[in-house]
């Protein structure tokens, strides 16, 4: 509940926020947030681009908010996306198979090329007690660097030297019945995957031993050690299910949301996660609220700024905020606290008044 | 062999410098124990602030090159401080969590410049017309060897930064007021006991850190990119990175970017060097970041780390 509001009150401050540099910039608030909300629900088309345009950040801000369960900050999503939907592109590109073999196989190589990339920063943290967050850091920029080289090496368009081989039909997430019910969106089965993932996730973190070690690590490593747990085992085991979630972010980024993988991008996605996982307060369908709200903001702002001359970087803008207030949301539990404690000295004079009559 | 390392080496420097400023920022805030992953977003901060300036003075106050340009330098600096405000603001007195606040900076850095160029310019780029001219240090240039290496094609910022790197150094170590700021970072617990008004250091780390993040991203951009767009292409986190492999003193931080100078460089340059050619370039641009992990790798037993960085301060802890 007290997540709840904090949430809440940071996208109200997010907004308000934007509404002032729309306002300062010489732009009218109330017509730029219309066509934004416009742009991610006017119609059932648009609806479905909300929802596949969320769909990556669902994955990421799990990894995000998984690792975090366990005190691991995971700033690398972005690189482990990137590799794991590399990985999963080489199977869709160079296997010949039916789609119903090819995409399972391609789901199982983006999980792995993602706990891959989580791996070398889980054993560093473990065996090394070397930084997570620096050490992921390091990993985007190497897998940033090796997809720049290995995409044209071997995944090369037949034209665009910038982009990799657009993946057959066969091997994505895309369901013609799906963009069909959408009225022509480019929503697709990432989303199912997505929520399926998020129910495993749940269960996962609430139900399972599994998860009740990974939390006990995540709230007092030294008392979990002494618990018997397996606290290197643990850290390691997180970072893999973490970057195993990114790595399907990549999946339902590059073969369900596009077809092909760009060289000299970072996604933005995996620092969105962050985000993401920041505003769901770290739980499953938190998570998937916030990635469906940050989703509606991403693609609403096309429309925005066909609409007027607001730049599309107001969405970006809005999300940065809302995450500054959630960092700082001690400053929300503060007014809160106040709020409830000023609610029972009310309710205790009340009280003591009765009495003296 | 000879006349490629004297055509490297400008290029190097040049290069080390907004890594070197922005990189001992980072050392004056996690000293003071605030660590800040928000570099990155304040070098951004400061290469839109110092190209927004000089493109306003180009056109109203023609004539005025250089002056324009280190005016542009100047109000990156105190843009960076300024933004910082909102860092130490968030993790000194709101106890946030140091690593989210940064990420946030980063965010809110990236996403608000390219907002606001678009408003001034339409296309989210800043274009310089005119950039930092290199010079020959005169007299200096012509000694052999180190000559060509050290003294041609130089800016005046390289030397400016050069002699704050060693004003700090002597300030961290020999004045009261470093002694200070280090012991926040240590034991700050310690250091209130002991008079030292722990938050107000912690802010003044801060800022430091801003106002030189915001040069680091000014010099970034009159002599590297000449074109704001809204990154300075990961330099911030290589800066984080050479604090880590410098070990958090001033003249490690100075060996470890001009480590990261010649590797970037290298890497840069190895298609048009016939001796690097045969290597695949793939290795020569992963080489920095991989070199820092087996660098955390190795330092991990004698870390030097300022023992409170990061942590929230609590006066009543013990």
């Amino acid at each position: 509940m007290r997540n709840l509001i904090i949430s809440l009150s940071a996208v109200l401050f997010g907004l308000i926020g934007g509404a002032i540099l729309m306002a300062a910039t010489g732009h009218d608030p109330m017509e730029g947030y219309r066509f934004l909300f416009q742009g991610g629900l006017k119609n059932v088309s648009r609806f479905g681009d909300t929802l596949a345009t969320g769909t990556p950040l669902i994955f990421t801000g799990l990894s995000v908010a998984f690792a975090f369960r366990t005190g691991l900050f995971n700033i690398g999503a972005a690189g482990q996306m990137l590799f794991g939907g590399f990985c999963a592109s080489i199977i869709g590109l160079k296997l010949d198979a039916s789609g119903a073999v090819l995409v399972p196989l391609m789901i199982i190589a983006a999980i792995l090329g993602g706990a891959v990339w989580a791996f070398i920063p889980g054993l560093l943290k473990a065996r090394y007690n070397v930084h997570e967050v620096v050490s992921t850091i390091m990993m985007n920029w190497i897998a940033y660097w090796t997809i720049y080289y290995a995409v044209p090496a071997y995944l090369k368009a037949e034209s665009v030297e910038t982009e990799s081989r657009a993946l057959p039909d066969k091997a994505t997430l895309k369901a013609v019945w799906l963009s069909d019910m959408f009225g022509g969106s480019y929503v697709n089965m990432g989303l199912f995957l997505a929520v399926i993932v998020v129910l495993i996730i749940a269960f996962i973190i609430n139900k399972t031993t599994l998860g009740y070690e990974l939390k006990a690590v995540g709230f007092n490593r030294h008392s979990a050690e002494y618990a018997g747990i397996g606290v290197n085992r643990s850290i390691i085991l997180s970072m893999l299910i973490s970057g195993g979630l990114a790595g399907l972010a990549g999946l339902a980024q590059y073969a369900g949301n596009g077809n092909n993988i760009q060289i000299g991008v970072l996604p933005t996605q995996g620092y969105d996660g962050i985000a993401v996982a920041l505003l769901g307060a770290n739980s499953p369908i938190g998570v998937l609220v916030s990635a469906l709200f940050f989703g509606l903001l991403y693609s609403g702002r096309g429309f925005m700024n066909a609409m007027t001359d607001i730049p599309p970087e107001i969405a970006d803008s809005i999300i940065a905020i809302i995450i500054y207030f959630a960092a700082t949301s001690v400053l929300m539990n503060r007014v809160i606290n106040w709020f409830i404690g000023r609610r029972r000295s009310n309710a205790g004079s009340a009280v003591s008044g009765k009495g003296k009559v | 062999m000879w006349t490629t390392i004297q055509q490297i080496f400008p290029y190097a420097i040049m290069f080390t410098i907004p890594l070197l400023i922005t990189a001992l920022g980072g050392l004056f805030s996690e000293r003071s124990g605030v660590v800040n992953i928000g570099l990155e977003g304040l070098m951004v901060i400061g290469s839109f602030a110092s190209a927004f300036t000089i493109s306003k003075l180009e056109t109203n106050w023609p004539g005025h090159t250089i002056t324009s340009i280190w005016i542009g330098i100047l109000v990156a600096a105190a843009a960076g401080l300024a933004f910082s405000l909102l860092h130490a603001f968030a993790s000194i007195h709101l106890n946030a969590n140091q690593v989210i606040s940064g990420t946030a900076i980063n965010m809110i850095a990236g996403a608000l410049t390219v907002f606001m160029s678009r408003n001034i310019t339409g296309s989210g780029n800043i274009r310089l017309t005119n950039g930092f001219p290199p010079f020959d240090v005169w007299g200096l240039s012509d000694i052999p060897i180190i000559g060509p290496l050290i003294f041609t094609k130089t800016y005046w910022t390289t030397w400016l930064i050069l002699l704050i790197v060693l004003f700090s150094s002597f300030v961290l170590r020999k004045t009261a007021f470093g002694l200070r700021l280090r012991s926040c970072g240590e034991y700050p617990q310690a250091a209130e006991a002991a008079g030292v008004n722990v938050r107000k250091m912690r802010y003044i780390g801060v800022l430091i850190s801003g106002a030189f993040a915001g040069l680091g991203g000014a010099i970034h951009l009159v002599t590297i990119a000449g074109e704001f767009n809204g990154t300075v292409s990961g330099l911030g986190f290589l800066a984080l990175a050479a604090l880590i492999f410098g070990q958090w003193r001033p003249l490690g931080i100075l060996a470890a970017t001009l480590f990261f100078g010649f590797a970037s460089t290298v890497a840069n340059v190895s298609q048009v060097i016939p001796q690097l050619a045969d290597f695949p370039p793939i290795l020569l641009k992963v080489f920095p970041y991989a070199i820092t992990l087996i660098a955390l790798v190795i330092f991990s037993k004698s870390s030097q780390a300022p023992k409170a960085a990061g942590e929230v301060f609590d006066s009543g802890k013990r």
